[in-house]
């Protein structure tokens, strides 16, 4: 069992979503990175479907209810396991690991579980001036380790897990060794934000049950993910209705650079920028979409479409996108600019 | 039809017509089944039927482009649906209004309607039907309802439709079901699928 002590702004449960009901209306849902967090998945010895959580900007705060490993992919964040001393140590001082670049430590991931704080002392483990993850001291009798985004983590029964906010980017993923295990609808267990299928958002006291783990973690020492980059350069290529734009509205899009809105979701990225100029006005009748359209309402405004897009929709798509995960880490204000598949 | 490429995974096959949409969807469908067909979802619309998750979408053009489909009555493939309707709803003068007719005449010209699901969308199990004459297309509220209950039924353009859940909507409401049309435990989970026949029967 997982209990939520502190939900943060949203947290989904995701999986690889629910492809193939389209036709009826269900959205595909799903992580915003797949990719991720079937790495997270690897990490921890889960097959790469089981569910995970989709943690978003603010970080969250999680206890396990036994003993379980975890592990963390995307955006980078600040990690702590805070559990109490473990029984029969005689140093009277908490067991800690030591704190430095991860690159640093190449021993076997069990060797850095060992009473390292015994070389480095219990100062060295309070969190710096940006772990705020870490929020005050631990409680008495507690002990408070730092982790890693990119390695499998294990976690004691009664351990909690404290996460983020985001350092830059703005997704992280999070598995468990046996997945998360709440009722799957129609094959995923993935939140739907559009349609509401699935497990509502987390809140505050919510607990999710885990189920059994089915392989040893990954032998792994860390894995790096893809750094934030600054600026998303997304792969793009005609759309259905490319002839609904003028014959510049290509290029325009290709040339000018967009930013990313606030009102960006799980549904789309919400784009602002030289608006594409339409050649033919008045409205489409309703059609399919597919993940990565670029639909342009009235405004010339683009829209690229994310997991929780909506089957069908009225407003012209201009292009569709190869691979829309960059935009899953993507901040408002982010700088997005479009290229064809030539380049 | 005329075969639009939709990014590197999916084609858009655009129709003259409803017909030839329900005749495509249809050969699709039935294609796939047989193993013919790669794609992870086919979506009817409007005027269109989307084909998404396609392994090699140019050369799947290229054979769909040398495929007739079956000239079948539309919906032949799906049993009729009979949907128990209390014609009660809000808006039955404004569409009364829209026809030039009384609500009566309403209720028993949509009683009559020989509907078919034309395609889902707007929400899971949200089916557009089709079979009323375009003249008599409503168009949708100016200001929609920010909740309307489930099992309402609707209408909007030349459609008909079932609220599956309570939603904000903007269709003109003329009555409800109690027949339960999205359940995850069902297979398929939606009452209306495409290709359906559906009768909006006066429920008893």
């Amino acid at each position: 069992m997982i209990e939520v002590l502190r939900a943060g702004a949203l947290t989904t449960v995701q999986d690889q979503g629910r492809p193939g009901w389209a036709h009826l209306g269900v959205p595909r849902s799903g992580a915003l990175d797949p990719a991720a967090l079937r790495l997270a998945n690897r990490l921890v010895g889960n097959p790469e479907q089981a569910a995970g959580l989709e943690i978003t900007l603010t970080g969250c705060v999680l206890r396990v209810t036994r003993a379980v490993t975890v592990a963390l992919t995307g955006a980078p964040v600040d990690v702590y396991v805070e559990h109490p001393t473990r029984p029969g140590s005689t140093t009277g001082r908490p067991e800690r690991d030591p704190v430095g670049p991860a690159s640093a430590r190449l021993g076997p991931a069990s060797a850095r579980l060992g009473p390292a704080s015994a070389r480095l002392g219990p100062a060295s483990a309070r969190p710096g001036p940006r772990a705020v993850a870490g929020d005050a001291e631990p409680p008495a009798g507690r002990i408070r380790r730092p982790g890693d985004v990119g390695r499998p983590l294990s976690l004691p029964a009664g351990a909690v897990l404290r996460i983020g906010p985001a350092r830059v980017g703005v997704r992280t993923w999070l598995a468990v060794s046996g997945g998360i295990a709440v009722e799957p609808v129609l094959g995923s267990r993935s939140t739907d934000t559009l349609s509401g299928l699935g497990p509502p958002p987390l809140r505050d006291t919510d607990r999710l049950p885990l189920g059994a783990p089915t392989g040893p973690p990954a032998p792994v020492d860390l894995t790096v993910g893809p750094p934030v980059p600054a600026e998303v350069r997304l792969t793009v290529r005609p759309g259905p209705r490319r002839d609904w734009f003028t014959p510049e509205a290509v290029d325009l899009l290709c040339r000018a650079a967009y930013t990313v809105t606030p009102a960006s979701n799980r549904v789309g990225a919400r784009l602002a920028g030289a608006a594409l100029p339409r050649a033919v006005a008045g409205e489409l009748p309703s059609e399919g979409l597919v993940l990565g359209a670029v639909q342009v309402p009235p405004d010339g405004q683009p829209l690229v479409f994310l997991a929780d897009h909506p089957t069908t929709g009225g407003y012209p798509v201009l292009g569709v996108v190869d691979d829309v995960t960059p935009l899953a880490q993507a901040r408002p204000g982010t700088t997005v600019r479009f290229h064809g598949p030539q380049r | 039809m005329r075969i639009r490429p939709v990014g590197a995974h999916a084609l858009l096959l655009d129709c003259d017509d409803a017909e030839q949409v329900e005749a495509w969807r249809a050969e699709l469908w039935r294609r796939r089944a047989a193993g013919d067909l790669a794609a992870v979802d086919i979506v009817p619309a409007a005027l269109t039927v989307l084909l998404d998750g396609v392994p090699d979408p140019e050369t799947t053009a290229a054979r769909i482009a040398g495929w007739h489909p079956r000239a079948t009555a539309a919906g032949a493939d799906a049993a009729e649906v009979r949907v128990p309707t209390v014609y009660d709803g809000a808006d039955l003068p404004a569409v009364a209004e829209h026809w030039g007719v009384d609500v009566p005449t309403v209720v028993d010209r949509l009683r009559r309607t020989r509907f078919r699901v034309a395609f889902c969308g707007f929400a899971p199990g949200f089916a557009y039907l089709a079979g009323l004459p375009p003249e008599l297309a409503v168009p949708r509220l100016a200001t929609p309802r920010t909740r309307v209950p489930a099992g309402s039924v609707a209408l909007a353009g030349p459609y008909a439709g079932i609220y599956p859940a309570a939603s904000p909507g903007g269709w003109l409401l003329v009555g409800r079901t109690e027949m339960v049309l999205f359940d995850v435990h069902a297979d398929p989970p939606a009452r209306l699928t495409p290709g359906t026949p559906v009768r909006l029967v006066p429920a008893s």
